[in-house]
Parts: C-alpha cells; structure tokens; sequence
C-alpha cells in the first residue's frame, strides 16, 4: 500500500455491485508484502545515486539514449517516452469525447472531506431544476465506501450512482467513463462527479471532466493552497463554502484568495455558502456559461459532420479520426 | 499520494514494451519527473520495488531524472525557473506565474537484457 495516502486498487465496487471488482487497473496482488520485504531488496536508488553524483560527474539533462547509463551500450537501451497517467488520459480522452458528443458539461469537484460538497450539490441540483428551463443533472458520487452521498442526491430526484473506490484515494477515467455510460446523462445536460474527499491524489487524475472546481470551506486553514498547490493549480474554479459561518471565524477570505493565485493566477474564485445560498447566483452564471459553450460547441460538431457527410472526401479523412482510439 | 497507482501504471507500460517488443528482463526503468509533477519520487521508490515483483522488471533499478519546473511569468512575459507551484518569479517577485513545464511524469526508456 502507498505509504503516504494509503492508496490501493481492485476494490473498487460501482453501487455495491458484485463480490469481483468492476474494476481493475493492473495485477497487483503485491500487497501484502511486507515491509521487510522492501527493505530487504537492493536500495532502489543506488543506480540513480550514481547516475546523479557518483563516478565524480553530474548527470543532469541526460542525453541521447545509453548516456545516463555509463558503460551500457545503446543497443540495450529501450526507449518509451510514455507518460506514466497514459492509460488514464486514454480513457479521460474517450470520457471527453463521448461527453462532447451529448453535448454534456462535465464538472469535477474535488476538496478535503467535510468541506460541503455534497450539500453543494444538493442546492445546486435544486437552483438548475427550478429554474424556467429545467436542466437535468445526473451525478456520480465517489466515496472509499457507502452509497450515503448517492442517496442525499436522490432524494433531489437527481439520477447519481455511487462509485466506492475501496482502498483507492481518487476517482480515475476508467471508472467514471463506467458509471457515466450507466448514468447516460441527456444531451445537453450537467454531469457533476463529486471526487473523493481527498486534496491531493485527485489533481493528477484527468476524468474527461471540462473543468475542475476546488470547493474550500472557512472552517479549514486559509493557507491549504499553498499546502496543496496540485489541486488548486489544476482547478478553473474555487469554490468559497460555508461563509455563513465568517461572523464566528478568524478567517481571511482575502488571504486564501491571494494564495490561491499564487499557485494559479487564471483560478477563478467564487464566494458562497451552500446553506444559506449566498453566492449562488455567480456559480449558477459561472455553470450556466460553461454548459451553454458545450451545447455549442455540439452544435458546431455537428454541422460541420453535415458538411462533411457533404463532401465525400472529407467524409474519407473523417474515417481514421474516428478510429483513433485508446492505447492499451 | 497516489504513488501505487503510478507504480501499476509504470508497471504496465513496462510489461506491455516487453511484450511488444520481445524482452523479458528490464536493468533499469528510467523515469523523468518534472519537478512540479504531483509525486513524491521516495514514496514511488518504495511503492515501484512491492509492484515490480513478479514482472519482467523484478528488481530492476529505478533512475528518476528530475526536469526542471518553468512557469510563464505575466508580467516580464516570458519563461522563468521555479522550484514549486506557488513561487515567485525570480526575476520580477510577482505571483503572476502560470506552470507551463516541469509537471511531467514518464516513463523515458528502459535497460534491457
């Protein structure tokens, strides 16, 4: 298991289903070795410690292939240049695309545990179902266990499926890419993934999702951007919660802001509380605009497929476009 | 943070190379990390030995090159070096510094028998 986050994998269960897990990132079965174990191999870093400083060179920027590896010859080098969350992206790619198809704006919400998320949730379904024009939200929820979040979404009338993520710390593509096909949110509409409480592990994860939004609440310290710069660099949007609360507090919203774009300076920032709904207009406008550019954006992509069912030749470059898929 | 789920990735592409291209023991894995990426290269180190077991890179060497982080300064408008997320820019101090580099993380190539 990781030993900073505890994360782990293949116990993922999507609304409790199924002893077998519905998903699986790569055969691991690893761990239960034991922390002897590791320390028993050979320290993983001896071949780096030299490739760094041993040998009385420096090897920063490594060069052609064989260069960080003195005494190796290129013939037994691979190369790879493969990014490590690549599977991942493959699947946040396809996610992304079958959402630009509906022409569904995907948002991410990510935050520490206990900052209002799901209460969020809850008045935002109510403001965008009461609105003149309904529009349909659908939902997934990501906790380590129980559907508890799922069910507060229902009750909204709002579909939402649990996705428990076992030992895991974070929601990836594969899963959501899963459970937004079971969700099969209608054109046009919202899909809001409610991630993991968890200000870390969640920033590296790309859900095929349009944007991120950081919820942080004013009972939490107002230096957590800088605690836990991945997740406030990779957000469009943060969330202020719960300044209802202001009068009781010593915190600086200002302060937090200020250090929030330290880390991001394009980070937008909202201001709002969940339980009184102050604040909730601008994050309606902020989520009415991004939904409206993906209906558009639907709408151009379609035109521009007419025009090439038009042109026969056209169509014929569509062809290999369509079919790049996935790695793996 | 989610240094096992990158050690199985890590792992993956490893056996995937092997099998693609024909070799079934792995010297050395070697990574470049950007040193904004979100990973602890230690964390990884412990989580890559527990999830090499067993595959064609059991016991191979980890070597992470670290890549420098860079981040587009508004205010001189151009590139500058920073060492983490919410630094300043060396040459101006203003925070008006966006990362445009130094947040990768991949596998660069392998050493093979």
């Amino acid at each position: 298991m990781c030993n900073v986050c505890g994360c782990g994998s293949g116990e993922t269960r999507i609304e409790g289903e199924g002893a077998k897990p519905a998903y699986r990132w790569a055969p691991v079965g690893r761990r239960q070795a034991t922390r002897a174990q590791a320390e028993a191999a050979p320290p993983a870093s001896a071949h780096a410690a030299g490739g760094e400083a041993g040998e009385g060179s420096l090897h920063f920027g490594h060069g052609p292939a064989g260069a960080h590896a003195p005494g190796m010859s290129q013939a037994q080098m691979v190369k790879i240049e493969q990014d490590i969350l690549a599977k991942n992206d493959g699947f946040a790619a396809d996610n992304r695309r079958w959402l630009a198809e509906r022409g569904v704006l995907a948002l991410n919400l990510v935050s520490s545990p206990g900052s209002g998320k799901t209460s969020l949730l809850v008045r935002t379904i109510a403001a965008l179902q009461s609105l003149p024009q309904p529009v349909p939200v659908s939902v997934v929820e990501g906790d380590q266990q129980t559907s508890f979040d799922a069910e507060r979404i229902r009750a909204t009338g709002a579909p939402a499926l649990q996705i428990n993520t076992g030992k895991g710390c974070h929601l990836d593509a594969r899963m959501v890419g899963i459970a937004m096909e079971r969700l099969a949110p209608p054109e046009g509409g919202v899909l809001l993934v409610e991630n993991v409480g968890n200000l870390v592990c969640p920033a590296a994860f790309d859900l095929g999702e349009a944007a991120k939004v950081v919820v942080l609440s004013v009972t939490e310290g107002e230096d957590k951007p800088l605690k836990y710069p991945d997740m406030f660099a990779a957000a469009s949007l943060m969330l202020v919660n719960k300044i209802d609360l202001l009068p009781h507090l010593n915190f600086d919203v200002n302060k937090t802001i200020e250090f929030a774009l330290r880390v991001n300076p394009r980070l937008q920032v909202i201001s709002l509380s969940a339980s009184t709904g102050e604040g909730f207009e601008a994050w309606l406008d902020w989520l009415l605009t991004r939904r409206k550019a993906a209906r558009i954006a639907r709408a151009e992509r379609l035109a521009g497929l007419r025009d090439a069912a038009a042109d026969p030749v056209a169509e014929a470059d569509l062809e290999p476009a369509a079919n790049s898929g996935r790695a793996g | 943070m989610h240094e096992m789920s990158l050690a199985e990735g890590i792992r993956q592409i490893v056996e995937d190379a092997g099998r693609r291209q024909g070799f079934r023991k792995v010297k050395t894995v070697v990574l470049e990390i950007g040193q904004l990426a979100a990973l602890e290269p230690d964390s990884l180190r412990f989580c890559f030995d527990l999830v090499m077991k067993d595959s064609i890179a059991e016991g191979a060497v980890l070597q992470i090159d670290s890549l420098p982080g860079r981040g587009w300064c508004a205010r001189c408008a151009e590139t500058v070096p920073i060492a983490a997320l919410y630094d300043a820019c060396p040459r101006c101090g203003s925070y008006q510094v966006q990362a445009s580099g130094g947040t990768e993380m991949r596998v660069k190539e392998l050493e093979i028998e």
